[in-house]
């Protein structure tokens, strides 16, 4: 008997522990959230008036929004990411979506070498390549243009690779049975392979919007005409040259507007995003 | 024939295309931007060839700086975060309710701007003129004096960036974990309780080597990733990172090539094979030692 209380009561301990861990990890991830919209409804004088912050406030205002709108162009930034994220997207899907379909559906000469050649191209880092395309795109006059931000980016091996495996599992029957019908291989990737893989396609759309609207070094190599400022750049250049540096919370209003469309986004699909990043993202 | 061999390279065209001017000529470029002494990034000449630009890298003081910030934020970080996503994961696979709550919070990190989110902490423990910052008055409560993270000691600011660094990268090691564990077959649980099995001795016989490959790859991603830190500096301590003592290896590299301190490539080139070099090193040794310890 008293050995069931026993272990009744390790049992209970435990999961007291279990639930500590948890929500304490909880709080240290949203606290900055929290932080950040608590100080962007917090006025300027308000703000500063506090010794110690307080951790709520009784009079918000919207005043630092207006102000993160009127006095830095975060709009321009705004717009700017949108152009460019939307851009590198869809330019990069029809890139990639043709590759994977010529690797898995067509014959040719040199394919395995070719496909080899690409997968070895997935070790190479960012880091070593940036620098010699830094040049190309100054000697092409392409800096502070939207052309120079995107063209880089716009095919990934790995996606590729992704799409192809998700491409090579249609059974071949289709393909043949589409050509008895006179199908054109274009019309069959459009009406066949594209809406049978479409999770997969949307997956890699999402993941790639991540990352274009995170982009940070890229960007700031190529751009240094505020006009063509993306958001990083953009919070960068609010925090040292923008509002005056004390204006803590019309800056934290800024970031506020920079991460609620990628936290609205993930919500969305939430288990779409979870899944693609297992499956091959990484942070960075 | 020859029409299908045509086809299958136009479909291949433009990933061809940009592949090969962004990734495989710059490739090659980078090792010859790295051997070309004196090079004049204005009227694109050289004096001659050799390895002069790795030597100045290898005794550049900002360089050696960078070097040393970079492998103390590895050495802390890797182990730190993928021992507690290792916790958190166990923990989270061992409640039903509220688990996807939790999951979807400790996700949230993952699609944030960093440079964005930077700026919170850097407000959270930057000591100013009007207030001390959330953080510094937490320590004072409890008895601590307080010590400006952003523009004091060193180690205080390598605190912070290695804490900043461990948030940003936790939400990818606890996915991938909570999924390795959620993928362990029943099976050898409910075997091993009707043995009696200790939990403890559960966690490490079956739980951790079943677990073993995907811990394997959160090291090895984690090493990289680490290695290429850079974007999180900047974020808390503003893009003069020289000035701050906080630069990484990346951030050199960046630095030599735009900027206040810029216009010099070879350079760049150099210090970035040297970080390929690195990191290749650390990779290879890593699958040596998991031959040895990883169970597939």
């Amino acid at each position: 008997m008293s050995k069931i209380t026993e272990y009744r009561r390790a049992r209970r301990f435990s999961t007291i522990a279990i639930y500590t861990l948890l929500v304490l990890w909880g709080l240290i991830v949203l606290f900055p959230f929290y932080w950040m919209v608590l100080t962007s409804v917090k006025s300027y004088g308000s703000y500063n008036a506090e010794q110690i912050p307080s951790f709520f406030t009784f009079s918000p205002t919207l005043q630092n929004y207006v102000d993160a709108f009127t006095t830095v162009s975060l709009g321009r930034y705004l717009l700017n990411t949108l152009i460019f994220t939307l851009m590198t997207t869809a330019v990069m899907l029809v890139v990639i979506t043709l590759a994977a379909f010529a690797f898995a559906r067509l014959d040719f000469k040199g394919k395995n070498l070719v496909f080899t050649l690409f997968l070895s191209l997935m070790m190479i880092p960012n880091e070593l390549v940036i620098i010699t395309n830094f040049t190309t795109v100054t000697n092409l006059g392409m800096r502070n243009t939207f052309l120079g931000l995107i063209l880089p980016s716009v095919t990934s091996v790995f996606y590729i690779y992704l799409l192809r495996e998700n491409f090579a599992q249609i059974p071949d029957e289709l393909y043949y049975a589409a050509r008895v019908d006179g199908t054109s291989d274009l019309r069959y990737l459009r009406r066949v392979m594209i809406p049978i893989c479409r999770p997969t396609l949307i997956t890699i759309t999402i993941l790639k919007i991540i990352e274009c609207w995170n982009s940070y070094v890229w960007p700031r190599l190529i751009t240094d005409d505020p006009n063509y400022y993306l958001v990083s750049n953009g919070i960068q250049e609010i925090r040292e040259n923008g509002f005056g540096r004390e204006n803590i919370p019309a800056m934290m209003a800024a970031v506020v507007v920079i991460s609620v469309p990628l936290i609205v986004l993930f919500l969305l699909f939430r288990r779409k995003v979870m899944e693609g990043v297992a499956r091959g993202g990484t942070k960075g | 024939m020859d029409n299908k061999n045509m086809k299958g390279w136009l479909y291949l065209l433009p990933a061809f295309l940009f592949l090969g001017v962004f990734m495989i000529y710059p490739l090659i470029d980078v090792f010859i931007y790295s051997f070309e002494e004196g090079y004049n990034s204005a009227s694109q000449t050289f004096s001659g060839t050799g390895l002069y630009n790795y030597s100045y890298v290898l005794r550049d003081p900002y360089f050696l700086q960078a070097v040393k910030n970079t492998l103390i934020l590895v050495a802390v970080t890797v182990p730190l975060s993928t021992g507690l996503a290792l916790l958190i994961s166990v923990a989270l696979s061992s409640i039903k309710p509220l688990r996807d709550l939790f999951q979807t919070v400790y996700f949230l990190p993952y699609v944030t701007n960093t440079l964005a989110v930077g700026l919170v902490f850097m407000i959270l423990f930057k000591k100013t003129a009007y207030s001390d910052g959330l953080v510094n008055i937490l320590i004072q409560s409890f008895g601590g004096s307080s010590v400006d993270f952003i523009g004091g000691p060193y180690w205080a600011k390598m605190f912070v960036l290695c804490f900043y660094t461990v948030w940003v990268v936790m939400p990818f090691k606890i996915l991938i974990l909570t999924s390795a564990l959620a993928s362990v077959n029943q099976v050898y649980y409910n075997a091993a309780r009707v043995d009696g099995t200790p939990r403890w001795r559960i966690f490490t016989r079956i739980t951790l080597p079943m677990i073993s490959p995907m811990l394997f790859y959160l090291v090895i991603t984690g090493f990289i990733g680490a290695f290429k830190a850079y974007s999180d500096a900047v974020a808390l301590f503003g893009t003069d990172l020289n000035a701050a003592e906080m630069n990484t290896i990346v951030g050199y590299v960046y630095d030599m090539l735009y900027g206040d301190s810029g216009g010099y490539p070879s350079y760049a080139s150099a210090a970035a094979i040297i970080l390929f070099a690195i990191v290749l090193t650390i990779t290879c040794i890593n699958l040596l030692v998991s031959k040895k310890h990883v169970h597939y």
